[in-house]
């Protein structure tokens, strides 16, 4: 999978962190950290913390994206 | 109808399930006074722009509700409601709990009780809270195996969480017959509406001061054999913290482990059996999700949106004159932010009434904004979804029974007393 | 301009991105959601797939995530023809073309420039070219750099404390190794924050045990016999045994091959309106060819139409989808680049977040928090309005200053009515004196409507 934390977006609210611990990470009090290209068997966790944050700032391509490969 | 209308409607009970109308109502004026000076905030933008201003205080200490509750203010006596309300309030003497007080001490208290239960100094706590949770919604689903009606909140929604919450702060679960009362009736007791003026309505609210009474007592009790003995879980850690910011005071601790105790289930309940509920009343949705589960944690959010936990928490204040909307906010007046109403705003969530999967993710209120964002967010999620995905792999052709449900009376914390659902059958656990 | 109308453009034209970083992705995803469906051709001189540069100088270099790991997902399909690890070597404005280091040239009806930055080099080519002498921009600079670190050096050297630089110094600590970091400004991140924020961050460094040392300059780096690097020269007379040397001298406009296509391009940029619009070098707009990303330069409304380059994440993202939209639609549909900039830094355990543009502030005022902790927010003023604000470890009221930025609001701003700090009255912020550039742009021509603007090259 591949994704991008917008840390400008980010805030550090840290409520991603513990849904996908491989792949986040909080550096300090409110510095997230994270593998841009985590491993495929880390996708619903992956899911659950990108819907989690609450500034949406954790992007994910598009074919990883649930929300854009459903159509009404 | 004039916003003070529309808030006493919102928070009438019978209103309860479909509260809505009358936020939209409300929204006319998105900053609105309303009885006793209170401001009462609905437009979205305005609830964001006020739960990140630092004029905005969340200690109850520095507002005037209290004292409007009291000694009623010139729009009008004081009910017995408000004077219930304020009891409840005014209660926690000493030392106060993190979501009722501001910076420094909430950063503080927020870091000294996150050491015990998050990143950074507690990473794995909440992750291995998952395979425990798939375990105890199996087991809860094994145990209905056979029937062909359950109530999904008493049977489902309320014992997971219950016992994920007790696990983490050490306590008994076996003590959750007694405290489950207490806590029921203490939420009970807290009424802004109409109905607390009733016969009815007093009595709740005495019984939910006996109910808090024994709460404290009930969880002094822990603290103190903590004291002695120590033991597992974060109240003992808390009790003996040897972390940076030192220990909380006692009064500290008492005070947040009951707010983790009855916030860490509590709204995770509501969301849990809202999911459930949303999903019914929405055809096809449940398929879509048993086919494509990974659609699961957005559904949840959206849900959230949909159908707050926590409608909104009465405990804010201006510090000063705050301009907001075209009203200005006067120092010491109380502020409720309407998380409820901002979710269903359509300037921000376009066709706001509507659930859907395919939303474009939006940055909803429902688990609070700023620094007092939900404490407990990821394990609520983590469980939710636990929850969740296992309801819908195992419950077959679940049918809602009444619509809409009965709900519990509190305005603040909202969500269905029973929601019972007739199904054909439970799925064996399968293998995952 | 376009000849044909633009339904014909946005059906058959062609499109050439040169730069495929971040803002080029995502100027080409955007293309695509504006509906254009010609022929897209993305150009970049590197040979991978777009990657996110953040985590390069962080969890990278910590050996958590692997250099070519940070692949940028995609937001969209886009079907571009994509020709990675060929630089563009010049743009003839004539033919509408561009030249390619591979001999071959691309022919465009509208162009978007997205080239970027590159690290500045140690100055001197002889030390730079010394084993053990490294920069940190790309993914290779990082896959390098992360296997010296990891082959423990003694003691590593970082030439330069602004947020790159601050952000290794806090990678070599975190794996403990040794580190001396020289900066010639009074503080670390004295040109972004300024020096009283600087003071804070320098101490962070001590606190953290980085050997920092301040107002001192690095004049010479020494081999050793097999050419690698082992002794820096200090300005003030010290010698330091190192063998590793991490130059952080900031960055250089990727501007070199459009030289010859008279353009407003020089060190500080390439020049274009507030719609991404390139201006030659007359400062007149083009019609078909737009900008994005850290290379451009736009007047910006809310800091008294100066024009900034804004090397920031979200400066590429949202410049990008403007500079698409402006390429694909009538000119009264055109957007404004109207970013509020902002930008954060995870240093020390501390995370660093800035909005607005500190530096165009020159008073400065602590608002929240406590410096000691280095929990605090501050916001810069100029001329009696905000400008900026800085959050350490303070995020989550990042947005209330943003807010008061947007508004131009009255600085000091209204005072938090908690967690004030012990002295919050403004005092001057103290950024270091700018540089000023040596004119590179002369006008020839006697009679006025005879003028020309000259480029004239800097060295380089």
């Amino acid at each position: 999978m591949r994704i991008v934390i917008d840390l400008n977006k980010c805030l550090g609210y840290a409520q991603c962190v513990p849904l996908a611990p491989e792949v986040l990470k909080l550096s300090g009090e409110e510095a997230v950290m994270y593998d841009p290209n985590p491993d495929d068997t880390q996708r619903l966790r992956v899911l659950r913390a990108v819907a989690s944050c609450p500034v949406q700032a954790i992007l994910l391509d598009y074919r990883d994206d649930p929300g854009k490969t459903t159509k009404p | 109808m004039t916003p003070e209308q529309a808030f006493a409607e919102a928070m009438k009970f019978e209103n309860r399930p479909n509260p809505y109308p009358f936020f939209d109502e409300l929204r006319k004026t998105p900053v609105a006074r309303t009885a006793h000076g209170i401001y009462v905030v609905t437009g979205y933008k305005e609830i964001i722009a006020l739960a990140h201003d630092p004029r905005v205080s969340s200690d109850l200490r520095n507002g005037s509700l209290l004292a409007m509750i009291r000694g009623g203010d010139s729009s009008g006596a004081p009910s017995d409601a408000d004077s219930g309300m304020a009891e409840m309030l005014d209660k926690y003497g000493g030392d106060t709990m993190m979501i009722l007080s501001d910076p420094p001490d909430h950063s503080r208290m927020r870091r000294q009780a996150m050491r015990h239960f998050g990143p950074p100094h507690c990473p794995d706590l909440i992750p291995s809270m998952e395979e425990y949770s798939v375990r105890i919604v199996n087991d809860l689903l094994d145990k209905l195996k056979g029937k062909h009606r359950f109530d999904v909140v008493d049977d489902y929604a309320y014992p997971l969480p219950v016992a994920v919450i007790c696990k983490i702060l050490g306590v008994p679960v076996e003590d959750e017959k007694q405290f489950h009362v207490w806590i029921a009736e203490f939420l009970g007791g807290m009424d802004l509406g109409p109905e607390a003026a009733t016969e009815e309505g007093k009595r709740r609210q005495a019984k939910g001061r006996e109910s808090r009474t024994e709460l404290t007592k009930y969880l002094i009790g822990l603290i103190e054999r903590a004291e002695k003995k120590g033991g597992e879980g974060m109240i003992a850690q808390l009790v003996h913290d040897t972390g940076p910011d030192g220990r909380m005071s006692s009064s500290e601790i008492l005070q947040n482990c009951i707010l983790l105790l009855v916030a860490g289930h509590d709204s995770t309940v509501n969301l849990l059996a809202h999911c459930v509920l949303t999903l019914l009343r929405n055809p096809g949705s449940i398929d879509k999700l048993r086919k494509r589960p990974e659609l699961i944690p957005r559904a949840i959010e959206e849900v959230l949106r949909l159908e707050s936990s926590v409608q909104f928490f009465p405990s804010r204040s201006a510090l000063s004159d705050i301009e907001i909307a075209g009203t200005t906010i006067p120092s010491g007046a109380p502020i409720f932010l309407m998380y409820t109403a901002g979710n269903r705003d359509p300037a921000q969530f376009p066709d706001p009434n509507t659930f859907s999967l395919e939303r474009d993710a939006k940055e909803s209120l429902g688990w609070g904004a700023g620094v007092h964002t939900c404490f407990g967010g990821p394990l609520a999620r983590l469980e939710v979804n636990v929850g969740l995905e296992t309801f819908l792999r195992r419950v077959r052709n679940p049918r809602l029974v009444v619509d809409p449900p009965p709900y519990r009376p509190s305005q603040i914390f909202r969500g269905p007393l029973h929601c019972e659902i007739e199904i054909d059958g439970i799925e064996d656990r399968g293998a995952s | 301009m376009i000849t044909r109308s633009l339904d014909a453009f946005k059906a058959n034209g062609q499109i050439v991105i040169v730069g495929a970083s971040l803002a080029g992705l995502r100027g080409a995803e955007a293309l695509r959601d504006e509906g254009f469906g010609g022929r897209l051709t993305i150009i970049g001189d590197e040979p991978h797939a777009p990657y996110d540069r953040p985590p390069l100088s962080k969890q990278v270099l910590e050996g958590w995530v692997k250099a070519d790991r940070t692949k940028l997902p995609h937001r969209r399909e886009i079907d571009a023809d994509w020709r990675l690890g060929v630089a563009a070597t010049g743009l003839d404005r004539t033919k509408k073309l561009v030249r390619l280091g591979d001999g071959t040239e691309v022919p465009f009806d509208r162009l978007l420039i997205t080239t970027g930055v590159r690290a500045r080099q140690w100055p001197n080519p002889a030390e730079a070219g010394l084993e053990g002498v490294f920069t940190v921009r790309t993914c290779d600079d990082a896959a390098r750099l992360q296997a010296a670190l990891a082959a423990r050096p003694r003691r590593v050297l970082i030439i330069g404390a602004g947020y790159i630089g601050s952000e290794m110094a806090s990678v070599c600590r975190k794996l403990g190794l040794d580190v001396t970091v020289a900066e010639r400004a009074a503080a670390p991140l004295a040109g972004a924050l300024g020096n009283v924020i600087g003071a804070i961050a320098a101490e962070m460094q001590r606190d953290a045990g980085v050997d920092l040392r301040t107002g001192v300059s690095v004049s010479a780096l020494e081999g050793d016999s097999r050419g690698h690097v082992c002794r820096a020269h200090l300005s003030d007379g010290t010698r330091l045994d190192v063998d590793l040397v991490l130059a952080s001298l900031g960055s250089i406009r990727n501007v070199e091959w459009l030289d010859g296509a008279r353009l407003a391009a020089g060190y500080w940029g390439l020049g274009c309106d507030a719609g991404c619009r390139v201006f030659d070098v007359h400062g007149v707009v083009t019609d078909d060819i737009f900008v994005a990303g850290d290379v451009a330069r736009s007047p910006h409304v809310l800091f008294g139409y100066q024009f900034l380059s804004m090397e920031h994440w979200d400066n590429a993202v949202l410049g990008a989808a403007v500079a698409a939209h402006n390429m694909v639609c009538e000119e009264l549909d055109r957007r404004a680049h109207l970013l509020v900039p902002t930008n954060w830094s995870g240093q020390f355990g501390v995370n660093i977040k800035s909005v607005g543009v500190p530096s165009f502030g020159d008073e400065i005022a602590f608002t929240q928090g406590a410096v000691t902790e280095r929990r605090f927010a501050a916001a810069y003023g100029r001329n009696g309005r905000i400008v900026g604000a800085v959050t350490f470890n303070q995020g989550k009221w990042l947005q209330h200053y943003e807010a008061l930025i947007m508004r131009s609001s009255p600085f000091p701003p209204p005072p938090a009515g908690f967690d004030v700090p012990a002295d919050a009255r403004s005092v001057p912020a103290d950024f270091p004196p700018r540089g000023v550039g040596a004119p590179d742009v002369i006008l020839t021509g006697h009679d006025p409507n005879e003028r020309q603007a000259e480029l004239v090259q800097p060295p380089r």
